[in-house]
């Protein structure tokens, strides 16, 4: 089996976890969708280090970001396609 | 009911059963550990407890912090915690040593009510080496009885698992969370008792948690021990708690928000198995077998110690960046999914799941080796966190004292 790079737990999701070690920007990434066993492809923009995450669709200050199927928090700063996901650009909706 | 793992459908005898050896107690309750636990009242206790279990070999002390000028429900908590300690199936007798007889006498009645040997020494009048010669005299006799018992054949319906995650990651949520849900599902119809806890964790995904209640009226106590918890985190922050929950470890391990950290921790129930009740911090379950919730901190030393104090004897505890945690009476058995913390942190992993990242192992293959390595706990084989000697035995404190 050619090797996951990333894992998206719903179809609903826009973003995917890094589940290898040393991804580097202009790497076209490999990614299984746990829900329905698909795969897609996403070109990161950014080096994303193991168990973080990778933006699956350009995303605008104010957008909900859905992991799980499920509202995980806020953009806050654009997002484009293949970036790295994480506390620069998305924020709590809660406390 | 779920698939039967491998290991019961290789015991056609036993199958609905899952046999382990565990001590069985006066009170009918399963242990799988045999420990004479030198157990203090208070801080002020903490030194002769410690020279009794350095007098006889075999015993273990458990120092704690805290135990004067407590009152109401703080108070409560404290002698809940202590007693529910001393009464664990995993310890065989219990030597209690406090400042003064009156609240050391509360704690011995509450441990003798499962009718174990306890006894208790008080300082005041007597000193520290009278106190010391006088509790280690009968600290020998108890581990002189102790070391005789014998295992015998008991069955996971009678066997008691908690579960906590701590510096989880991304991979908490996508295989080792998940690891621990596959083994609630299978275990639940086998009738174990179960229990998960950490309030302020299921932030962001309390309303999927309260489907998950066998009725209303467990989904409403939920939804009040959840917003009361609520109410003390607004109460006192100062921030958006970004570097608390989730912690800094769980941002750098990828995790960015609360809601997020939450959906992975709420993977640790499977996808079946509904919670019969709720617990407050460190009450023991009486509604049978069944997963339960319990009110507790995210701190993985509070949380464990609060499991082990309502009876759980084994814990499960999936970890992303390392969280190292022991507990002194319920062993700790730790898996991660992260092959990072795999590699690099060996001595305190229990089970590596992170072939599930790789595609090389399904969850159900997963938490038949994580029920395989429970299961060899049960039956005697010291943890990682046992072999490193953690003891973390951490009490709760709901205020301040008087």
């Amino acid at each position: 089996m050619a090797t996951t790079h990333f894992i998206v737990h719903d179809k609903a999701d826009t973003v995917g976890v890094i589940v290898v070690e040393n991804v580097k920007a202009g790497e076209t990434l490999t990614g299984w969708v746990m829900e329905g066993d698909g795969t897609i492809k996403v070109k990161a923009l950014d080096a994303i280090p193991l168990g973080h995450k990778i933006a699956l669709k350009d995303m605008q200050p104010g957008d909900t970001v859905m992991k799980y199927g499920h509202d995980i928090g806020k953009v806050v700063k654009p997002v484009a396609k293949g970036r790295h996901v994480h506390v620069q650009n998305v924020k709590t909706k809660r406390w | 009911m779920a698939k039967a793992p491998a290991i019961i459908r290789k015991r056609s005898k036993s199958v609905g059963k899952l046999p382990f050896m565990g001590y069985r107690r006066e009170n009918g309750r399963v242990g799988i550990r045999n420990h004479v636990i030198i157990l203090p009242l208070d801080d002020l206790s903490n030194a002769a407890a410690e020279a009794v279990a350095n007098n006889i070999k075999g015993t273990m002390a458990l120092p704690h912090a805290y135990g004067r000028l407590q009152f109401g429900e703080d108070l409560a908590l404290h002698f809940r915690t202590l007693i529910g300690t001393g009464a664990s199936p995993n310890v065989a007798a219990c030597v209690v040593i406090g400042i003064e007889p009156g609240w050391t006498g509360r704690v011995v009645e509450g441990i003798a009510k499962t009718g174990k040997p306890v006894q208790g020494f008080a300082i005041e009048g007597n000193g520290d080496l009278k106190t010391i010669e006088a509790a280690s005299r009968v600290a020998q006799q108890y581990v002189q009885w102790a070391t005789e018992k014998q295992r015998e054949e008991c069955f996971v319906d009678e066997l008691w698992v908690s579960t906590k995650c701590g510096e989880s990651d991304t991979t908490s949520g996508l295989a080792s969370c998940p690891t621990v849900g596959n083994l609630i599902d299978k275990l639940d119809p086998l009738g174990a008792t179960t229990c998960f806890g950490e309030t302020t964790e299921l932030t962001g995904a309390e309303v999927e948690c309260a489907k998950r209640a066998l009725n209303k009226e467990v989904a409403d106590k939920f939804m009040a021990t959840f917003n009361a918890y609520q109410d003390v985190v607004n109460r006192y922050k100062t921030s958006d708690l970004s570097e608390s929950q989730p912690t800094k470890g769980n941002i750098a391990g990828g995790l960015t928000t609360i809601e997020e950290k939450a959906f992975g921790n709420f993977q640790k129930i499977g996808h079946k198995t509904k919670f019969v009740d709720v617990l407050k911090p460190a009450e023991e379950p009486a509604k049978g077998a069944g997963l339960y919730f319990m009110d507790t901190s995210s701190a993985a030393a509070e949380c464990v110690t609060l499991q082990a104090a309502a009876g759980f004897v084994v814990h499960l505890f999936p970890t992303g960046q390392g969280n190292v945690i022991g507990n002194p009476i319920e062993p700790v058995i730790k898996l991660t999914a992260n092959p990072k913390t795999a590699r690099t942190m060996p001595e305190h992993i229990d089970l590596d799941v992170s072939g599930i990242l790789r595609r090389e192992m399904d969850l159900d293959e997963a938490g038949d080796r994580l029920i395989d390595i429970t299961i060899r706990t049960c039956n005697g084989r010291l943890t990682c966190a046992e072999a490193l000697g953690h003891r973390e035995f951490v009490m709760t404190k709901l205020y301040q004292s008087a």
